[in-house]
This record gives C-alpha cells, sequence and structure tokens, in this order.
C-alpha cells in the first residue's frame, strides 16, 4: 500500500469514528449529551495544532541551523596548502 | 534490520577480521545474506573506497578536492580510487584531470569521461561500471562536501555493519555555511514536509554524500528513476523498501566557492512534484 493510500485509510477511519460519534447522522445515540459537541470541532483543533507543531518546529530548526564557520574557515585554509602543494608537484591551472 | 541474525555473519572490516571466531568465512567462500543477497568474501581481500566525482565546468575545483581526497585516504590508510565522469565540460575540467593522473598516477584517479551533459543519475551509473571497490563514496567535485567526513563514514558503516551511511546536515553537529535566511528557511520547511509525508528513517534526504555497499546501490540505481533532488530522496525511501539499513553522519555543507550550481531552473516545483509522486507511489 502506498503512503497516500495510508493516509487517506487512517484520515477515512477517523473521519467516519468523529461524524458517528460527533454528529450522529443515524441518530444511534453513541455517547452521552455534553460529547458530541465537545468533539465537534476536534478536527480543527488538530489541524490548528498540527499547524502550530509544524511551524515551532520548522522555527526552532532554522534558529539553530548550524552556520559552520570554523569548517569555511578551515576549507580557505586547505585550499591555499592544496595550491601550493600543487603548483609544487607541476600542476598548471 | 541491522541486527537480523543473517547479517552477523559478515565480517565487520576485512582489515581486522575476528579471527578466532570464524576463520571459515576468509577461504574465499560465499555467504548468503539478505537484502544485499550475496557477499563474496576472498582470502585476504583488501576493502576497497571508489569515489565517484561528477564533474560539469568543475576546472578550479577539481585539483581541491581531489587533493583533499588523496590527503584523507593516505592520512587513514584505507585503500581508494577516484573517478572522475566529466561530461564534456567546455572549460578544461578534463585537461586538469589528465594532469592530476600524471601526478598521482592511474590507479588512482581514473578519468570516465562521456562526450556531452547527460545529467548526474547516470553519470553515477556511468561511473559505477568502472569502479572495482567493494564501496562507492558519492560526492560533488564543488569542495561542499569535505572528505574529512569519508573516514568517519567508513567507521559508522562497519559499527552498524550498513548498507548506506548518508551525510545529514539537519543532525547534531551538521549544517551549511553561506546559504542566507531564505535558502535555510527553504531547506528547512521541504525537509520537515519530506519528513512527515514519507517518514523515511534518514534525515537528510536531498543530500548527495553517502557510502553505499557497491551490490546495494547497484540495486537501488536499477529502481530509480527520479532526476535531479528527487533522485536523492528516491535513492533513500527504495533503500527502506528494499530493507537495506542506512546510517548517519552529520556533516558540515559548505556553500560552492569556485563556480556555479548547475541544479536550475525551478527547483522548488520540481521538487514538490518529486516528493507528491514518492508519496503517492511508494
Ligand atoms: N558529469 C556530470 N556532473 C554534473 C552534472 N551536473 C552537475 N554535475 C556535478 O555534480 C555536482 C553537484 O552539482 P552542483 O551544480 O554543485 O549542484 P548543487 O550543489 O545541488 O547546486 C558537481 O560536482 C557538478 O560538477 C552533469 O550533468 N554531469
Ligand atoms: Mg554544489
Amino acid at each position: 500500500m502506498t503512503k497516500l493510500l495510508r493516509c487517506l485509510w487512517s484520515l477515512g477511519l477517523f473521519g467516519v469514528a468523529w461524524a458517528v460519534l460527533a454528529l450522529d447522522p443515524l441518530d444511534l445515540r453513541p455517547l452521552p449529551a455534553p460529547w458530541p459537541q465537545v468533539l465537534r470541532p476536534l478536527p480543527a483543533y488538530l489541524l490548528v495544532s498540527f499547524g502550530c507543531f509544524s511551524l515551532a518546529v520548522v522555527g526552532f530548526r532554522l534558529g539553530t541551523f548550524n552556520d559552520c564557520e570554523a569548517a569555511a574557515q578551515e576549507l580557505q585554509d586547505q585550499i591555499r596548502e592544496a595550491k601550493q602543494d600543487l603548483a609544487r608537484r607541476g600542476l598548471r591551472l | 534490520m541491522a541486527s537480523s541474525p543473517s547479517k552477523t555473519v559478515r565480517p565487520r572490516s576485512a582489515l581486522q577480521p575476528p579471527v578466532s571466531r570464524k576463520p571459515r568465512l576468509f577461504r574465499g567462500q560465499c555467504v548468503c545474506v539478505r537484502g544485499s543477497a550475496f557477499v563474496a568474501i576472498m582470502a585476504a581481500s583488501r576493502v576497497k573506497y571508489s569515489v565517484l566525482l561528477p564533474t560539469y565546468n568543475e576546472r578550479q575545483n577539481l585539483p581541491l578536492i581531489v587533493w583533499l581526497l588523496v590527503r584523507s585516504f593516505e592520512q587513514s590508510g584505507y585503500e581508494f580510487e577516484i573517478i572522475i565522469i566529466d561530461d564534456g565540460s567546455p572549460d578544461g575540467t578534463q585537461e586538469i584531470a589528465e594532469q592530476l593522473i600524471k601526478i598521482y598516477g592511474s590507479d588512482k584517479i581514473l578519468l570516465r569521461p562521456r562526450a556531452k551533459k547527460l545529467g548526474l543519475g547516470t553519470a553515477y551509473i556511468h561511473g559505477m561500471k568502472h569502479a572495482t571497490g567493494n564501496f562507492i563514496i558519492i560526492m560533488d567535485a564543488d569542495l561542499s562536501h569535505h572528505p574529512k567526513f569519508i573516514p568517519e563514514f567508513i567507521r559508522i558503516q562497519k559499527e552498524g555493519n550498513f548498507d548506506i551511511v548518508s551525510g545529514t546536515r539537519y543532525k547534531g553537529n551538521g549544517g551549511v555555511h553561506g546559504w542566507d535566511l531564505k535558502r535555510k528557511l527553504i531547506s528547512r520547511g521541504a525537509n520537515f514536509l519530506t519528513q512527515v509525508l514519507l517518514q523515511p528513517g534518514a534525515s537528510d534526504l536531498t543530500g548527495s554524500f553517502r557510502l553505499y555497499r557497491k551490490e546495494v546501490l547497484q540495486k537501488l540505481m536499477e529502481k530509480c528513476v527520479s532526476k535531479g533532488y528527487v533522485f536523492q530522496m528516491e535513492m533513500i525511501v527504495r533503500a527502506r523498501q528494499l530493507g537495506y539499513s542506512i546510517g548517519e553522519v552529520p556533516i558540515s555543507f559548505v556553500d560552492r566557492v569556485y563556480g556555479e550550481s548547475k541544479l536550475g531552473g525551478n527547483e522548488i516545483v520540481s521538487f514538490l512534484k518529486g516528493l507528491l509522486t514518492l508519496f503517492a507511489t511508494t
């Protein structure tokens, strides 16, 4: 099963469960009084939470993205060393 | 996967075989192994690493990367060869490669050129045909990938007996140099999206600094069809499907000093297309 199908399956299952419990279109009354009302905005809550989570993760990782100044400096020094050594060995650029 | 019993038969290293425990394996027998199918272990065979360097207009970078590679391998003592796959660069990259062969020897530096620019994916396939090592290291020739990490790749590979070791900019001491905030944001965002959609079990899917067992790379090359960054992503996703194990080494990616990037066009659009294609088909 592809990742897309798996994702649609999970969403579908969740959607059906939510609809039966929160909207009760078949009038089965599976849950007592306050619960259907409480569950109704659940998908919206989850969506917003996931959005916030994503923004937080990306923001945090953006802020802590290593700049590698030392590596760049080291490379510059090594480039100089390499050029000298290669010229000594007879490389013509 | 790494802990499957069939894999423990493989020696950690042909350099330091655990002689006392399984000496039988070192007399030229073949051991069947799930995943990579078939590994022949010869007596006294040394592990060799083949570095594939695809180049297009890398006249300035090529001698420097080769110098760094040779020095790194000489320090670590591993056997190696460097295979340069040049796609008829108009800037004379091949002429530089010829000079490097004279300096370092034709057993260490191999030039396997192609007539015209045919793209990175096929460059790896072309280079692999000429590789004699048991492991293949793929890296860019533009000095973004530093050879100093290769001994670390090798150490991790041995430690976990991995099929693939991937460099990662997104973990531990890994990072990038020379990127502005916008490029970092796109990179982080794209990486997050990839992790959510593909759950690949590796932190850097678009990087191209990796070590592969040769037979694993061959198998993956047969399966992968994408181009550009998506190709690198597909390699990891297919590797997971085929049950290969993947280790990671944090690397510092230093943006190229000389020359310019060839992966142009609309990178973001083609990345998203590729990502969604992999999401829908794997
Ligand atoms: N042989 C070959 N090498 C290529 C081609 N395109 C890019 N390269 C090389 O692949 C490496 C990565 O390319 P680069 O332009 O730096 O991509 P970027 O780092 O993603 O911007 C460099 O060593 C290039 O010289 C190609 O069509 N053929
Ligand atoms: Mg580059």
